[in-house]
C-alpha cells in the first residue's frame, strides 16, 4: 500500500468523495439542469401570476388567502415543490444506476467506501442540487416582485428542508426497489401528482374536506409550505405550529436516512 | 513459507435453500498468480465478492492480509483492486475522471492521482483516449480502463472475475499480455475464467470449481498431468455415427468420451491411436490430435464441458 491510504480519513470524508463525483456527473448535464430550473419557475410565474391568480383575486380578492397575493400564497408551495422535484432527480435516478443499470455502487462499495456513505453521499449531493433549484427560483421570486428580499430569504432553507424529508424516504424507497418497471410512473402520477396537489399548495389545507386533510399532514411538501408562508409574511403561524412542522420535517430526514444508510449497506453485502 | 495473503477455510454462502459455495478451502501466496476455474454458477463469482470484502459468508473462515473481510471491510478493501465481471464504469465521465475520481474514494492526494493517472494510461494504453467520455470506448478499451482503475491505488491484491469475457479475441491477447506484465512486477492476482486457455496462460496455480465445491487444486501443468494424458485424439464420424462406433473405440484407448459432436480419446501418444483406427477401418470425417489441456481435467472431474 505504497500511496499512504488513511482509511480513518476516508471513514470521516467517505461520504464528501461519493458527493464530490456525483456532483461532478450533475455538472456534465449542467445545461438541462439549468434550463429546467430557470424554465420551470418562469412556467409557473407567468401562468398563475398573470393567469390563474388575476381570476382568483378578481373571485374572492385576498380573502381566502390570509391577505397575501395569491402568486405570494403559493409561492413558498412552488418553492418547496421544486426542492423536492430536484432531490427526487437526484435521489432516485442514481441509486437505481448505481443498484441495477450500471452498478457504479458496487465500483465504489470496492475501495474502503461503505454503503452508508454511498447513500449519504448521494444524499448530500441531491441536498445541494436542491439549494441551486431554489435559489434560482428565489432570485426569480424576487425579480417578478413575488415576495420581498429580507426575512423571505428564509424561504431556501425551509423548502431545502422540505425536499430533504422527502428525499431521505424516497431514497430509501429507491433502494429498496429491485424490479423497477413501474416505479417512476407510480410515484410520479399516485404519489408526487396528489401530494403536489392536496397539500395547501393552491388553497389552504383547512378549505378541504377533513377526509382529504391528512394527505396534507403526511405530505413535506403541506409543513415545509406552512413553514415557508410563516418565513415570508405575516401568516399567523403559532409557535407550537412552527415547532410540529420542523420536528415533522427533521424526523423524516433523520428517519428516512437510517433506513437508507441501513438498506445501502444490506443490498451491498448481497 | 511465509504466511499466505489470503487463507480461506471451509467457506461456504448460502442464498436461502441454494449453496452457491460449499465448504471450500485455499490460499494464495504473495506474488502468485491463482485462479478459480468453472463454468458459469460454479460459485466463483460469489467467492469473489467475499474475497473482495463487500460480500457476507454463511460459514467459515476468510483471512486476507490477516484480518477478516467481514469485520474489517474498509481496512481489507484499502489493500484490494476489484476489476468485477460487468465494468462499471462512469460513462458520462472521461477516462481521466473515471480514475481521478476512484482514486478519490481511497482518500489520495490529488497530486499523487494526477501522477499516478499518466502511468495507468501508458499501461492501459488510453493515452489518447484520455478526454474520451467511457460511453464512447470500446468493450476491450473498457475493461482496460477498469483494470486500470482497479490499480490506482496500486493494491496488494488484484482480484480478477472473468477479465476477458465477451472481448473478441485480439483484445483478449493484449489485456492477456497487461495482465502477464502485472504479474511480472509481483502483483498478486486472483482470477476467474471460464476459459481454460485464460487459465493456463496466467495462473501460476489454480482450483477447479463446480457447483460451489473444489474439484482439484494444483499449476495448470500439474493438473494435466494427474488428471488426464499426454495426448488428446479428436474424431468425428457425423453425429449419427459417433455413439455407433463409440464401443470399437473404447478398446483402444485408456479413457474415452463421447461428446454430442465429437469422441475424446485419451492417449500418449495420439498419431499411433489415430494410425489404429484406420488400420481398424473406421474412417473418420476428421480427426485432431493435440495437447490435454485444462478443459480435458474438467471433463474428467465432472463429466461435462466448461462452457455449456
Amino acid at each position: 500500500m505504497n500511496p499512504g491510504i488513511d482509511v480513518s480519513q476516508i471513514q470521516r470524508f467517505g461520504a464528501l468523495y461519493i458527493a464530490a463525483a456525483r456532483l461532478k456527473a450533475m455538472s456534465k448535464f449542467k445545461t438541462i439542469i439549468a434550463a429546467v430550473d430557470i424554465g420551470n419557475p418562469l412556467f409557473y410565474l407567468i401562468a398563475v401570476g398573470i393567469g390563474i391568480g388575476v381570476l382568483v383575486e378578481k373571485g374572492s380578492g385576498t380573502s381566502g388567502t390570509n391577505g397575501i397575493k395569491y402568486i405570494a400564497f403559493i409561492a413558498p408551495a412552488l418553492l418547496a415543490n421544486s426542492a423536492i422535484a430536484a432531490v427526487m432527480d437526484e435521489c432516485v435516478f442514481p441509486t437505481i444506476e448505481g443498484f441495477k443499470w450500471r452498478k457504479l455502487f458496487f465500483a465504489q462499495n470496492a475501495t474502503p467506501i461503505t454503503g452508508s456513505q454511498i447513500a449519504l453521499g448521494v444524499y448530500l449531493s441531491a441536498l445541494c442540487r436542491a439549494i441551486f433549484s431554489v435559489s434560482v427560483y428565489y432570485t426569480l421570486l424576487i425579480a417578478f416582485d413575488v415576495v420581498n428580499f429580507g426575512q423571505s430569504i428564509l424561504l431556501i432553507p425551509v423548502a431545502v428542508l422540505g425536499g430533504g424529508a422527502f428525499g431521505a424516504i424516497i431514497l430509501f424507497a429507491a433502494a429498496k426497489i429491485e424490479k423497477d418497471d413501474q416505479f417512476f410512473s407510480i410515484l410520479g402520477r399516485l404519489v408526487i401528482m396528489p401530494m403536489f396537489l392536496f397539500s395547501g399548495t393552491f388553497f389552504p389545507l383547512s378549505s378541504m374536506p377533513i377526509f382529504l386533510q391528512p394527505i396534507g399532514w403526511v405530505s413535506p411538501l403541506w409543513h415545509a409550505t406552512e413553514l415557508g408562508r410563516e418565513s415570508a409574511f405575516d401568516y399567523g403561524l403559532s409557535n407550537l405550529m412552527i415547532v410540529v412542522h420542523l420536528i415533522f420535517l427533521i424526523s423524516l430526514v433523520v428517519v428516512g436516512l437510517v433506513l437508507s444508510t441501513r438498506q445501502f449497506d444490506k443490498r451491498l453485502a448481497k | 513459507m511465509s504466511k499466505p495473503l489470503i487463507s480461506v477455510r471451509g467457506l461456504t454462502k448460502k442464498f436461502g435453500d441454494f449453496t452457491a459455495v460449499d465448504g471450500i478451502d485455499f490460499d494464495v501466496a504473495k506474488g502468485e498468480s491463482f485462479g478459480l476455474l468453472g463454468p458459469n454458477g460454479a460459485g466463483k463469482s460469489t467467492t469473489m465478492r467475499i474475497l473482495a470484502a463487500t460480500s457476507t459468508r454463511t460459514s467459515g473462515t476468510v483471512e486476507i492480509l490477516d484480518k477478516d473481510p467481514e469485520k474489517f471491510g474498509p481496512l481489507v478493501r484499502a489493500h484490494l483492486g476489484v476489476v468485477p465481471q460487468q465494468d462499471n464504469l462512469d460513462n458520462e465521465l472521461t477516462v481521466t475522471e473515471n480514475l481521478y475520481i476512484y482514486g478519490r474514494y481511497f482518500g489520495l492526494s490529488k497530486k499523487y492521482i494526477k501522477g499516478k493517472i499518466e502511468e495507468l494510461l501508458e499501461f492501459a494504453q488510453l493515452e489518447e483516449k484520455r478526454d474520451i467520455k467511457v460511453e464512447a470506448l470500446s468493450g476491450g478499451m473498457k475493461r482496460r480502463l477498469t483494470i486500470a482503475r482497479g490499480l490506482v491505488s496500486e493494491p496488494d491484491i488484484l482480484l480478477l472475475d472473468e477479465p476477458t469475457t465477451g472481448l473478441d479475441p485480439q483484445a483478449r491477447h493484449i489485456l492477456w499480455d497487461r495482465l502477464f506484465r502485472l504479474k511480472e512486477q509481483g502483483v498478486t492476482l486472483v482470477l476467474t475464467t471460464h476459459f481454460m486457455d485464460e487459465a493456463e496462460q496466467l495462473c501460476d496455480r489454480l482450483v477447479v470449481m463446480d457447483k460451489g465445491a473444489i474439484m482439484a487444486e494444483g499449476s495448470p501443468a500439474s493438473l494435466i498431468k494427474d488428471y488426464s494424458s499426454k495426448e488428446v485424439l479428436e474424431v468425428r464420424f457425423g453425429s449419427d455415427r459417433n455413439k455407433e462406433v463409440a464401443p470399437q473405440l473404447s478398446q483402444m484407448c485408456e479413457r474415452m468420451e463421447t461428446l454430442p459432436d465429437r469422441v475424446l480419446m485419451y492417449t500418449e501418444d495420439g498419431e499411433a491411436l489415430l494410425e489404429q483406427i484406420m488400420v481398424a477401418k473406421l474412417h473418420p470425417t476428421t480427426s485432431l490430435v493435440r495437447r490435454s489441456s485444462l478443459e480435458d481435467v474438467f471433463l474428467r472431474l465432472t463429466g461435462r464441458t466448461l462452457i455449456e
